[in-house]
């Protein structure tokens, strides 16, 4: 009897690290980036193409910067949130505009209003290189001194807002 | 109006899968005929309204309707016509709709084809198919719904990925799923079995057929995905090891376990408990890759969007039909008794044996599989298992699988003994072990898992001549009328056997000798590999229906003589503004010549790649060999002279 209810054991331990594995995220890695100081750029901003927007000059504050595209379909479902969360005037959102037309861009932010105080345009990607950008949007805390403290690769969803990101807001602006 | 219809018909499905999981279960407990009786009839009805529900589906694509949220999420009005039907399944809804109508398909086979069961028997499986189905349909309705509206409609639709877009996307996701839903079948007949207690001889006849055609079905379905990753992918390789690859690939190893103690149960009378574990096995692991593909629970090319509730869905169904199942065997199993005796040189424990590898191989695929998970779960890190675990564990597992395959069909029955056989294959063996010393170096150089390979492959085909020889040997007048004698099965043994080497030595010559290199060109200049040159001619701008593509023109040739032409494309495809490569191909028996288009680089040049993969074809030449050994198998006379007789005693009730 005993090695017969083998097969049913093994199946049951297999059965209990799947229910496990189903609140795990295979997707969320661990970015090299976090911890580090975020890598400084020097880009033309959307709306004004003469002026130019780096990270630098976001220095002593705490930020966030999501990187977006008009084309860009998840992007549609957590701008929303971040809208929401720009009229609530809790941490400055500063985007960044991947690999797309100003006219696209521009166009898409007047249908689904503007939560960003300025953008950056990075036409050829370039910079989100050295951000490691794999999946559009992806969004950054920056602290005070410009560190990298967290890293929310895909939308953000309400939860993900509410339990992560402005706890850890909270937390670094009070530093 | 018609996608309401289509959903409905679900909803009626579900309420028909609800009477054929229940009353002819609980009739044939009962000895209630009239109950057992409904599974016939419901099992037809359900696969009607299924198949409704398929074709306003069908539909909904075919008409461009995109106020069907799962229509605006996969196609796109620029879409060809054969692709917008293949999108049917190109996403999570469809593909479950897809699930579901060919288990219909099946049930209402078995229902059929099942006149020479006994009621009780074809009440169980076909109840059983129904409770199976009974999951899938309140998944889609609960979950996953393919009719859902988007209300208002979408302008367009956003395209089906462009991935899929290829012809392998039509026949691929049916034969994969005509596979794995097909081993339901043999699952059904074991449940059904140990319900009544009737585990016998019987039981193995029966349900050998059925499981013999799945099988066929999941060797073409994991064949023809090989081949289109080959050509789609633009890597030159034909596995990867990837998580739904593995899903598809352990229900393969142990369908085949299956297949080989069937023969042992229905001859033997042995291994019925095994048998019957096999039987559970490889439906489990079908329904474990779905739960893989669907939950999000680990990362894959192949994986579908990702949402919680779905993923708690599949697993709960998991627990109870793997766990209900097995509690099942651990309840009934014991009173199957062990069957006839047999030595330890034998072919049962030769059979048993290979069992035992291809079970072991496909718990190490799964494992190698879950691992990433199982250390994710316990706070040990994130890492990934790739071809390296997968091709160390893979070949000591199956040197010796394959070493048995040449001794089993020439050992006897019950009692065998070694100095016999080693006398019988002496042969075999020593034309093998030549052709892995002496071949390799003719072709240029040799390592040992060259030796090996080329060893395993050899010893196949030699023993396997062998043993026609042997069967076929005696006097040259009757040759042919005793050739007609071998019944079909056995012949389906030997292809599928001479399929596995014809495998074995394509996968073994192109890992041991193919050759690539990735240089930058510009139009006028020439690459060499493998004593071909490949003349860049340029690029030029083309457009198709949904994609515009760049296409390259090679000329190859060798020894100054020209050989053929390669054009691999660079596509976009506009809708998801998502780029892909379509790699220029020139297969042949024993050089594949292959190119991909990089990306384009200053001044008009390209990155280009280049590979040479000798006899890579024989790859799925093998599988379809094996395919065709199935197939023959299935053909065999013992199948239909039964159909004859059955026929001849209706008309002889009919007479009476």
């Amino acid at each position: 009897m005993k090695r017969f209810l083998l097969p049913l054991v093994i199946f049951l331990i297999m059965v209990g690290f799947l229910a496990v594995g189903l609140h795990l995220d295979p997707r969320e890695v661990p970015s090299p980036l976090v911890g580090k100081p975020a890598p400084s750029f020097s880009l033309p901003i959307l709306d004004d193409p003469k002026k130019t927007f780096s990270p630098q000059q976001m220095l002593g504050q705490v930020w966030l910067f999501n990187v977006w595209a008009s084309w860009c379909a998840a992007c549609r479902d957590e701008h929303p949130l971040l809208v929401a969360l720009s009229k609530a005037n809790i941490v400055p959102i500063y985007g960044m505009d991947y690999k797309d037309t100003n006219a696209d861009a521009q166009q898409w932010l007047l249908q689904g209003g503007n939560p960003y105080l300025a953008n950056a345009t990075d036409i050829d990607g370039r910079v989100g290189i050295n951000y490691g950008v794999y999946g559009v949007p992806e969004t950054y805390v920056i602290d005070k001194n410009g560190v990298i403290v967290y890293k929310q690769i895909g939308p953000i969803t309400l939860e993900v807002l509410t339990n992560k990101i402005l706890p850890l807001v909270k937390r670094l602006q009070a530093q | 109006m018609i996608p309401e219809i289509g959903h409905f018909a679900l909803i009626l499905a579900l309420l028909v899968a609800l009477i054929l999981g229940s009353f002819p279960i609980i009739g044939a407990a009962r000895g209630n005929a009239v109950w057992m009786g409904l599974a016939r009839p419901a099992a037809r009805v359900q696969f009607f309204l299924i198949a409704i529900a398929f074709l306003c589906l069908a539909y909904a694509f075919a008409s461009k309707d995109y106020s069907v949220s799962y229509v605006a999420a996969n196609s796109n009005s620029q879409l060809p016509l054969r692709f917008r039907i293949a999108a049917v399944w190109g996403g999570h809804e469809g593909s479950l709709l897809l699930w579901a109508m060919i288990l219909s398909i099946w049930t209402v086979a078995v229902s059929i084809f099942s006149k020479h069961l006994p009621d009780d028997m074809r009440a169980r499986i076909l109840g059983v198919m129904g409770l199976v189905s009974v999951g899938f349909l309140l998944f889609m309705l609960m979950v996953s719904n393919p009719f859902d509206r988007l209300i208002p409609a979408a302008m367009d639709g956003r395209d089906l990925n462009p991935l899929l877009q290829d012809p392998g996307m039509i026949f691929h996701p049916p034969m994969l799923y005509m596979g794995y839903v097909g081993f339901s079948v043999a699952f059904s007949f074991a449940i059904a079995a140990l319900l009544g207690g009737q585990l016998d001889s019987a039981w193995a006849r029966w349900s050998r057929p059925w499981t013999t055609m799945a099988w066929v079905f999941l060797t073409l379905g994991i064949m023809g995905g090989s081949n289109w990753a080959y050509y789609e992918l633009g890597w030159g390789g034909w596995w990867f090891w990837d998580a739904v690859e593995n899903a598809s690939f352990m229900p393969w190893l142990v369908g085949t376990a299956l297949i080989h103690s069937l023969a042992v149960t229905e001859k033997r009378g042995s291994f019925k408990a095994w048998t019957v574990l096999l039987a559970i096995g490889a439906f489990s692991l079908s329904l474990l890759g779905t739960f893989l593909v669907r939950s999000g629970v680990l990362t894959s090319v192949h994986a579908f969007a990702t949402d919680p509730r779905r993923g708690l869905f599949i697993l709960v169904f998991l627990v109870i039909v793997i766990g209900g199942s097995l509690a099942l065997f651990a309840w009934r199993a014991p009173t199957v008794g062990r069957g006839g005796k047999f030595g330890v040189v034998s072919r049962e424990s030769f059979l048993l044996a290979n069992n035992v590898l291809l079970a072991v191989a496909s718990m190490s695929v799964l494992l190698g599989t879950l691992y990433p998970l199982f250390l994710d779960a316990l706070g040990l890190g994130k890492i990934s298992v790739g071809p390296p675990y997968f091709d160390t564990v893979f070949v000591p597992l199956m040197t010796p699988a394959l070493f048995l395959m040449g001794v089993g069909p020439i050992a006897r029955w019950k009692n065998a003994t070694v100095p016999e056989l080693a006398l019988r294959l002496r042969w075999a063996f020593a034309v093998s072990v030549a052709t892995a010393l002496i071949l390799p170096l003719l072709l240029g150089h040799w390592t040992p898992m060259i030796g090996l390979g080329l060893f395993l492959a050899f010893w196949i085909f030699a023993a396997s001549a062998h043993l026609v020889r042997q069967r076929l040997s005696g006097d040259v007048a009757t040759l042919l009328s005793r050739a007609k004698a071998v019944p079909f099965a056995w012949w389906g043994m030997v292809i599928a056997h001479i399929g596995i080497a014809v495998f074995t030595l394509g996968v073994t010559v192109v890992k041991g000798f193919e050759s690539e290199i990735a240089v930058r060109m510009l139009p006028g200049d020439v690459a060499h590999l493998a004593g071909y040159e490949f003349k860049f001619e340029g690029v030029k701008d083309s457009v198709g229906p949904n994609y515009t593509a760049s296409r390259g023109q090679f000329r190859v040739s060798k020894n100054g003589e020209e050989r053929t032409m390669l054009f691999p494309e660079k596509r976009l495809y506009t809708v998801q503004n998502m780029p892909m490569t379509e790699a220029g191909i020139s297969p042949a028996l024993i050089n594949d010549l292959y190119t991909s288009l990089g990306e384009p680089l200053d001044g008009g040049a390209w990155s280009v790649h280049i590979y040479h993969k000798p006899m890579v074809e024989w790859i799925w030449a093998g599988a379809a060999l094996m395919a065709l050994g199935g197939l023959m198998a299935l053909s065999d006379r013992r199948y239909r002279l039964r159909r004859k007789k059955l026929t001849d005693q209706k008309i002889l009730k009919a007479t009476r």
